[in-house]
């Protein structure tokens, strides 16, 4: 299998999906010429030519709401967007049109279309480019939320996405592109609504997705020289959501960490917590713990950047007080 | 242009059976078997009515919140619309929808946008699609004067043109965005000036007199097919009714909405061209009214005995029952 970075997984994907597909089409600010703000789609212009590689104005709710109806008109539109931080401006096309059109048609139409965007923080790129807000999007019932931690899910995700009938959302971490690893080009698509254990422990586990994964597994590795054995469970998709995985393995571990760079509150480790307090109360051992991000915009400074983003010391200590260790 | 006596009489029948429809949804809804908000069309009708009779059923249609016009003169039945008004089953929406979101996918009527400049990117992506798959349709988008404000609206125009997509939008400026008079809302209230910045050509029309809104919609049409790029039409109307059924109508005086309604209310407009033409009489007249009384009536009585959505179906529709569902 070779081996290769995130970035260059999700290239493979979507040249893939540009080559099996004439309905496919990629859009967004910088695709084409630049190559992508994170150099993704590099190539693809000229390999695909600028009808199906398209630059576009930096008009977010204009062009995502341009893919929705590319999408209701037969094609399979992909539209990328910079940073999640400037889908905001396209919010309206993603709350009240792609995720209501089917059910507000009374399920005449839908609308086949994906969605990604860079997201989180770790860059220094301060309070307007490094927020994570795919909690947000898990809210919005009517589309899908994906959130590929690895470069094999980088990859499989979008085929998984570009098959699906409904919106799809794909999440992809900043500081994930340059990672690497080795990715099987043949895979079939990922299943949605499918969690991963990515290690397996008996002491505690760990719930991360997306960037946090990493950070996860680093703390797993520090656990297991403190003699804790932790499980680490990589959730993949927000919604849907696999809470079978999810409360599976907090009954094993009887103990969870929650892993989440939203901000705490109304975070997506919000929507966790209570899904184990509803799901699996009667087996945990100790209180539910959660490291997220401090509650405030996203500063500069490199030190105070970590400080605010969860990092892997916080979910050992977390972890410890857990099992009484702390 | 509308030449002979036959289209003419059933263009203006579309246009009678519009305001006899929504006089009939402002009745029924006092009477609360119509509920949220309601946003009637009466004084608009020529609109509709002119535009769709210069589309071809291949061609896509995107509406506002104030569609009910736009439905009845693209060909979905009167009895499927006011069945969704009524939340039933049998509604063209299944009950989701209600007023403001009527759909229907055989007619490709893509609704129904409650969102002001929602519908304008929509409406660029259907026109996109065809064109990169080399089909002949286009795609017509209606919008108010209070959508020109909105950032969807000039982010429509830029890209439209742009990309040379064939989408015409139609424009209709009742003078009012909500309670907003045009001159308070726009710092230049010629709307046409602002597509053409775009570089769209734009023309502006009596949206009171049928004939002239045919005869612009069917030029429009024809330079949209025939340049495969956007056009923009501005229709002048005025809005009789209020707002929405919430609406007192502080904004406006009574004086200036009884003036048009007597002087330019289209229905009396095109029946005093047809007169005119010896194409309409009293009698003629009657009859037409009472064709469509009942039709109305009809509609009323199908959406009463219809059925109810059963609410085990309640989360149906979210997604495509073939994928995944959450949870």
């Amino acid at each position: 299998m070779p081996r290769m970075s995130y970035r260059e997984a999700i290239r493979a994907a979507l040249r893939q999906a540009l080559a099996a597909d004439p309905r496919v089409f990629l859009m967004g600010e910088d695709v084409g010429r630049y190559g992508g703000a994170y150099a993704v789609s590099k190539g693809l212009l000229e390999e695909f030519g600028p009808e199906r590689v398209r630059d576009t104005p930096l008009s977010e709710s204009g062009f995502l709401g341009t893919g929705i109806g590319a999408a209701l008109g037969g094609m399979r539109p992909i539209v990328e967007i910079m940073t999640v931080n400037f889908s905001l401006l396209a919010l309206d096309q993603v709350v009240n049109n792609a995720a209501t059109l089917r059910h507000m048609s009374g399920g005449q139409l839908s609308v086949p279309l994906v969605v990604r965007m860079a997201t989180g923080g770790g860059r220094q790129l301060a309070a307007q480019h490094s927020h994570s807000l795919e909690g947000w999007y898990a809210h919005i019932p009517g589309i899908k939320v994906l959130t590929p931690a690895t470069p094999q899910d980088a990859r499989d995700m979008l085929p998984a996405a570009l098959a699906d009938p409904d919106p799809v959302f794909i999440f992809e971490h900043q500081l994930l592109y340059a990672s690497e690893g080795e990715v099987d080009l043949e895979q079939p698509p990922a299943r949605m609504g499918q969690a991963l254990v990515r290690r397996r422990g008996s002491d505690v586990t760990l719930v991360a997705h997306g960037g946090s994964l990493p950070k996860a597994l680093e703390a797993a590795s520090e656990l297991e020289r403190a003699g804790i054995d932790a499980e680490v469970v990589d959730l993949r998709t927000l919604r849907p959501l696999d809470t079978e995985t999810l409360c599976a393995s907090v009954s094993r571990t009887h103990r969870a960490v929650l892993v989440d760079e939203g901000w705490k509150t109304g975070s997506f480790s919000a929507e966790l917590a209570a899904i184990l307090a509803e799901r699996v109360f009667y087996e945990l051992d100790a209180p539910i713990a959660r490291v997220c991000s401090a509650e405030v915009p996203m500063p500069y400074a490199k030190h105070l950047e970590d400080a605010a983003l969860p990092q892997a010391p916080a979910i050992v200590r977390a972890a410890k007080e857990l099992l009484g260790r702390g | 242009m509308i030449e002979t006596r036959e289209r003419a009489l059933e263009l203006f029948e579309q246009m009678v059976l519009i305001r006899r429809f929504e006089e009939k949804c402002a009745e029924v809804y006092s009477a609360g078997k119509i509920r949220g908000f309601l946003h009637l069309y009466i004084g608009e009708e020529a609109i509709a009515v002119g535009a769709m009779a210069a589309l071809s059923s291949d061609d896509n249609v995107v509406a506002t919140y104030r569609e009910h016009g736009h439905a009845l003169a693209r060909g979905l039945s009167a009895t499927s619309v006011m069945a969704e008004m009524y939340g039933k089953a049998t509604g063209c929406s299944r009950g989701r929808g209600g007023s403001m979101h009527l759909f229907s996918a055989a007619h490709r009527f893509y609704g129904g946008h409650a969102i002001v400049g929602g519908g304008l990117p929509v409406a660029v992506g259907l026109a996109l699609a065809d064109t990169l798959a080399a089909r002949e349709r286009i795609t017509v988008c209606f919008f108010g004067d209070g959508a020109v404000d909105e950032g969807e609206f000039h982010e429509s125009m830029n890209l439209s043109a742009l990309w040379r997509v064939p989408v015409l939008f139609v424009c209709e400026n009742n003078l009012y965005a909500m309670g907003t008079a045009l001159e308070r809302h726009e710092s230049l209230p010629d709307l046409c000036v602002k597509p053409r910045a775009y570089g769209i050509p734009a023309e502006n029309v009596d949206g009171m007199d049928l004939f002239a809104m045919e005869a612009a919609m069917r030029h429009a049409v024809a330079e949209v097919r025939r340049h495969r790029s956007p056009f923009f039409l501005e229709a002048k109307t005025y809005r009789f009714r209020a707002h929405s059924m919430y609406d007192a109508e502080a904004y406006r005086t009574r004086a200036e909405v009884a003036e048009w309604a007597e002087k330019r209310d289209p229905i009396a407009l095109a029946a005093g061209e047809l007169g005119r033409r010896g194409w309409l009489d009293d009698a003629a007249l009657t009859r037409i009214e009472e064709r469509i009384a009942r039709e109305v009536a009809a509609a009323c009585d199908a959406a009463d005995a219809a059925p109810l959505e059963p609410v085990a179906d309640l989360e149906r529709d979210v997604y495509t029952p073939e994928a995944p569902c959450p949870g």
